[in-house]
């Protein structure tokens, strides 16, 4: 086991006090991660108090350390996944030969691409959400909020640490064009479009926490099945974060959905009394899904794809669960694909290399829908009729086969004609936007809540929900 | 695997701005916009899908005919915006499916037209003043590069994301063949060291850092690009207007080019086509073509008159159709080994064309239409097919048309007791239609003999056989009696040989004399993708090239050679 360092500046399990450059690299970088931070982390909480958990070694309870802290002050550290002895290369042309320990030079600029792609979405997420604290439904989300941040803030961390160590002077580059590029300016945006939305209400949070970051555990998983151990290590441990980002979303998203049908059974379904008991009704939540998931979607690429490929064939990236499969190589398989052709949809057999984003996409569309299955539990226990549902994937896309193609929540092929008509049925209209904005207003007496979200069942760690999470 | 050409339909080449799929030109005073919109599936080949703005041979003959239309249509326009209507993509270069699946000869045709397009885009500026921006508004990557390369002046947005690069050589395990490595370290002077990491990077170069290696001139922030482009066009234009001051209004339209065709079937599968002056004759059989060019009937008498003839000028025509020949050999009838080429007319109208082609140099169309002399006979340099040139009686091998044996790579000239058969040159052979290394084509005949292109140039009239054979401006000279069975002895050998093998050969003895960047592209960049795309290493069954977005990855032969 290695032995986490706390005492540095930088809390690590990297042995970083012995590696002088790696130190001094690190240490010129973190000043400008933390004006990064003052300017674009979460506005206006910066000097308060937060119960925040952080991460001080990678095993079971040491990941979880809890007290109030300044979000400045957080102990942003850098954390590996444990080595594997005698780990091998997961899949690909290399597939079964020791894992690399260090970059294999042919592999430099495709690996440091794969690295700053997830970099740059850390502390875009951070940016994006940065001025939600102050519309907070409560003490308690505000505060998940910011342990989102915060940890969005880590995986940055992390992904700057591989930058530095393996990357050189490119790398270091890179890691400073991670604290300079910012969503949504035109300028200088993010790198991936879903990044550069805006996300300005919690509706929009919860949903983003749900499937944006769900998106980041699969893009994780496959990178943890890298070829390139300190990779893998890395986004191990990052995985343990993102699943509590999940969770801050999807029970979010299932607060929202029981407030509602609680209002719907005392005022009965029609959106505008349920509106008016100051809840959001269920056709408005649904638009929010169609548009965060498909957005989500988008993420994973091209359905066809021969940056994938090269990626699988070189060992740079694996499939989500890699060792749950039977054939690592995957020269000969096959994927159908239902692609469009002369304006009709068919079946399409492609390389199966070539459909490796499409094949992490259906681990990703398959999580989701249980997702989906929970929040209707929600609706089934509330003794309601109605249920959400996730809409087909080639629905609303901007990127890949379907993209710029219509298609209904079904994924039937449809004409403009009838895309301009039932758009506003199926995605969220600016009356729909500018309702959820009158909802956001902060509530920050501890134990209370806003009007259109039920309480948490429990609290953090075992505190209540009336706990101060939050100090002035 | 099949050759292209023969898989297609047969290659047209007349387009007209009306009818462009693939490009949106636009006119806006003294700005004229190219900006590129490539239909993924109108490619030429059905199967091709252009993805990203990637062109096929049909996206660049609208390119080659915008510049054209700017020239002779648009004498206002003093600064061309290239540029794409695809949000954050510019252009990803020639497209890879369709190379990979092409045969070499068409593939290198294809290249050695997008390399002309090019240059001609550079002549654009150079000729014509017309000064050339290239706002690269999305990813550029390859040809998309390269195309950039060709215009004075590369704007990039700065957004942490937008880059130029030349991935061919990590990710295909070709060339930027299209001028590309030439133009980066001859036109640019971008550091050999610098263009060695850039040419090897696969993502490229963005940002402060494409300026500082001089990859491109200006990089501005996304949300400024669209108002600096405007700026820096309106720079240009003016700089131009203060350079170039002839080129006015009203343009000369370029109506399409009129050719009777002819498939006939009982001559040796002979195909004609017929233009106003031009006839070639392709007899697919022989695997030899006779394209004859006729002297105009009547000349103009003043600078109004060539005006108000505009295109159908002689002098503009024929060159047009002579164009059109070319384009018509090279992709359409690849098997073609050997052309012999005709004269036919009076050589005195000639001579009176050059005259005016003289006197009137200093406006604007004459002008032009110098330049375009001036390229097709360039096209017919880099044309990889034999060149004879046969002086019979009738002929007009005279001035201008004497080009025509002085591009040929031997010349027979028959030296007749009774009939008359002559050459002459004329002024317009002194320099007026330089090759692509610099020198008139009369110079780089009697490269070892200066002052033999002086006497020829000082004779100005007509010259017998004998005295042309004296003075070493024709090859053989044979007379009546031997004349039909040398040129069938000749024409039979040299159809014998091997087809790679003259190509070499011709092409290292047409350019002697100095290198521009211009011979370096033909001579040693296009020699070296040519070779290249014939390796396994590139189109071998686990070439790179052949595995391009396939599953497999590329597997090399490691020697060196
Ligand atoms: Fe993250
Ligand atoms: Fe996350």
């Amino acid at each position: 086991m290695s032995v986490a360092d706390l005492s540095g500046r930088i809390p690590n399990n990297v042995n970083l006090k012995d590696d002088k450059r790696l130190l001094r690299a690190l240490e010129s970088w973190q000043p400008k991660y933390i004006d990064w931070w003052m300017e674009m982390g979460p506005d206006g909480f910066q000097a308060d108090q937060i119960y925040l958990r952080t991460a001080i070694s990678v095993d079971r309870d040491g990941w979880a350390q809890f007290g109030h802290v300044k979000m400045p002050e957080y102990r942003w550290g850098i954390f590996l996944a444990d080595r594997e002895d005698g780990r091998k290369i997961p899949c690909g042309d290399h597939y079964g030969k020791d894992a690399w320990q260090d970059v294999p030079g042919e592999h430099r600029n495709a690996l440091r691409r794969m690295i700053v792609t997830q970099g740059d979405t850390e502390p875009a997420s951070v940016e994006q959400q940065r001025r939600l604290g102050q519309t907070a439904p409560s003490l308690y989300d505000l505060r998940n909020l910011f342990q989102v941040n915060v940890e969005e803030g880590r995986h940055l961390w992390a992904m700057v640490y591989l930058l530095h160590s393996y990357f050189g002077r490119d790398g270091r580059e890179e890691a400073e064009d991670l604290l300079v590029r910012r969503s949504g300016n035109a300028d200088k945006p993010r790198i991936l479009t879903t990044f550069n939305d805006p996300c300005e209400d919690w509706l929009s949070f919860f949903m983003f926490t749900t499937f944006t970051d769900r998106d980041g555990k699969f893009q994780l998983h496959a990178l943890a099945e890298s070829g390139f151990d300190p990779l893998s290590r890395t986004c191990r441990f990052m995985l343990t974060e993102e699943s509590h980002h999940m969770f801050v979303g999807e029970t979010g998203i299932q607060r929202v959905v029981k407030r509602c049908a609680e209002v719907m059974n005392k005022v009965g379904p029609e959106p505008d009394r349920v509106r008016a008991e100051g809840a959001i009704d269920l056709p408005t939540i649904q638009k929010y899904l169609n548009m965060w998931y498909t957005s989500s979607l988008d993420l994973f690429g091209g359905e066809k794809s021969s940056n994938a490929a090269s990626y699988f064939a070189e060992g740079l990236k694996g499939r989500f669960m890699e060792s749950k499969y039977d054939d690592h190589v995957c020269v000969d398989g096959h994927y159908d694909m239902t692609v469009v052709q002369d304006d009709r949809l068919v079946q399409e057999q492609i390389p199966l290399r070539i459909a490796m984003n499409e094949i992490l996409r259906d681990g990703y569309v398959s999580d989701c829908e249980n997702t989906v299955e929970r929040w209707n539990k929600v609706l089934e226990r509330e003794g309601r009729e109605e249920r959400l549902y996730l809409p087909n994937r080639r629905f609303n896309r901007r990127v890949g086969e379907y993209a710029n193609i219509r298609f209904d929540p079904q994924g039937n092929l449809i004409s403009e004609h009838e895309w301009t008509s039932k758009r506003d049925q199926w995605l969220p209209t600016t009356a729909d936007f500018a309702y959820v904005k009158s909802l956001m207003h902060p509530v920050v007496e501890p134990g209370k809540i806003a009007s259109w979200i039920a309480p948490p069942q429990k609290g953090i760690n075992n505190q209540p929900f009336e706990f101060e999470y939050v100090r002035k | 695997m099949a050759e292209t050409a023969a898989k297609l339909p047969e290659i047209r080449f007349g387009r007209r701005p009306e009818s462009y799929v693939h490009w949106k030109l636009e006119f806006q005073g003294d700005v004229a916009r190219l900006r590129m919109a490539v239909q993924e599936d109108r490619g030429l080949n059905p199967d091709t899908v252009l993805k990203l703005n990637s062109y096929d041979l049909g996206v660049d003959l609208e390119l080659a005919d915008a510049v054209q239309r700017i020239r002779f249509e648009h004498p206002e326009v003093r600064c061309l915006v290239v540029t794409s209507v695809t949000p954050r993509i510019f252009c990803a270069g020639a497209n890879i499916p369709m190379l990979a699946s092409s045969g070499h000869a068409f593939k290198v045709n294809f290249c050695k037209f997008t390399n002309e397009t090019r240059l001609y885009l550079e002549d654009l500026s150079a000729a014509s003043g017309v000064r050339t921006l290239c706002a690269v508004n999305g990813t550029a990557s390859g040809g998309g590069y390269e195309l950039a390369l060709a215009c004075d002046w590369i704007m990039l947005p700065e957004d942490g994301n937008t880059a130029v690069s030349f991935p061919e050589v990590p990710l295909l395990g070709v060339l930027p063949g299209t001028g590309g490595l030439t133009r980066l370290v001859d036109k640019r002077k971008v550091r050999r060291d610098l263009a060695d990491v850039f040419s090897s990077l696969a993502e490229g170069v963005k940002g402060r850092r494409a300026v500082e290696w001089r990859l491109v001139d200006e990089v501005v922030p996304s949300s400024q690009f669209q108002a600096a482009v405007e700026r820096r066009a309106r720079i240009l234009a003016d700089e131009s207007a203060q350079a170039t001051p002839l080129r006015a209004a009203p343009g000369v339209p370029l109506p399409d080019l009129a050719c009777e065709r002819d498939d006939a079937r009982d001559d040796g599968g002979a195909t004609t086509f017929r233009w106003a002056h031009v006839t070639m004759k392709v007899l697919r059989g022989e695997r030899r073509a006779e394209i004859e060019v006729r002297a105009p009937e009547s000349v103009p008498s003043s600078l109004d008159e060539i005006r108000a003839q505009a295109a159908g000028w002689w002098a503009l025509r024929c060159f047009r159709e002579l164009d059109e020949a070319l384009l018509q050999l090279r992709f359409n009838f690849l098997d073609v080994g050997l052309v012999l080429v005709r004269t036919k007319g009076e050589a005195a109208q000639v001579i009176a064309t050059d005259e005016l082609l003289q006197e009137h140099a200093g406006d604007w169309f004459v002008g032009e239409v110098r330049h375009q002399i001036r390229r097709v006979l360039k096209r017919l340099d880099v044309t990889a097919r034999s060149l004879f040139a046969v002086i019979e009686p009738g002929s007009c091998f005279a001035g201008t048309l004497f080009e025509l044996v002085l591009a040929s790579d031997r010349t027979y000239m028959l030296d007749h007791p009774d009939e008359a058969n002559h050459v002459q040159l004329s002024e317009m052979n002194g320099g007026a239609y330089p090759m692509a290394n610099g020198l008139s084509r009369l110079d780089t005949h009697f490269l070892g003999e200066p002052e033999k292109a002086r006497e020829a140039l000082s004779v100005n009239e007509p010259v017998d056989a004998a005295t042309a054979m004296k003075m070493g401006l024709v090859t053989f000279a044979p007379d009546d009696i031997d004349w039909e069975d040398e040129l069938r002895l000749a024409v039979e050998e040299r159809s014998s040989l091997s087809p790679d093998a003259l190509t070499g050969m011709e092409a290292n003895l047409r350019f002697a004399g100095p290198e521009t960047m211009e011979t370096k592209i033909f001579g040693r960049l296009s020699a070296w993708q040519n070779w290249i795309f014939q390796r396994p290493n590139a189109v071998g069954e686990r070439g790179a090239l052949t595995s391009y977005g396939k599953p497999q990855r590329p597997e090399f032969d490691w020697r060196r050679t």
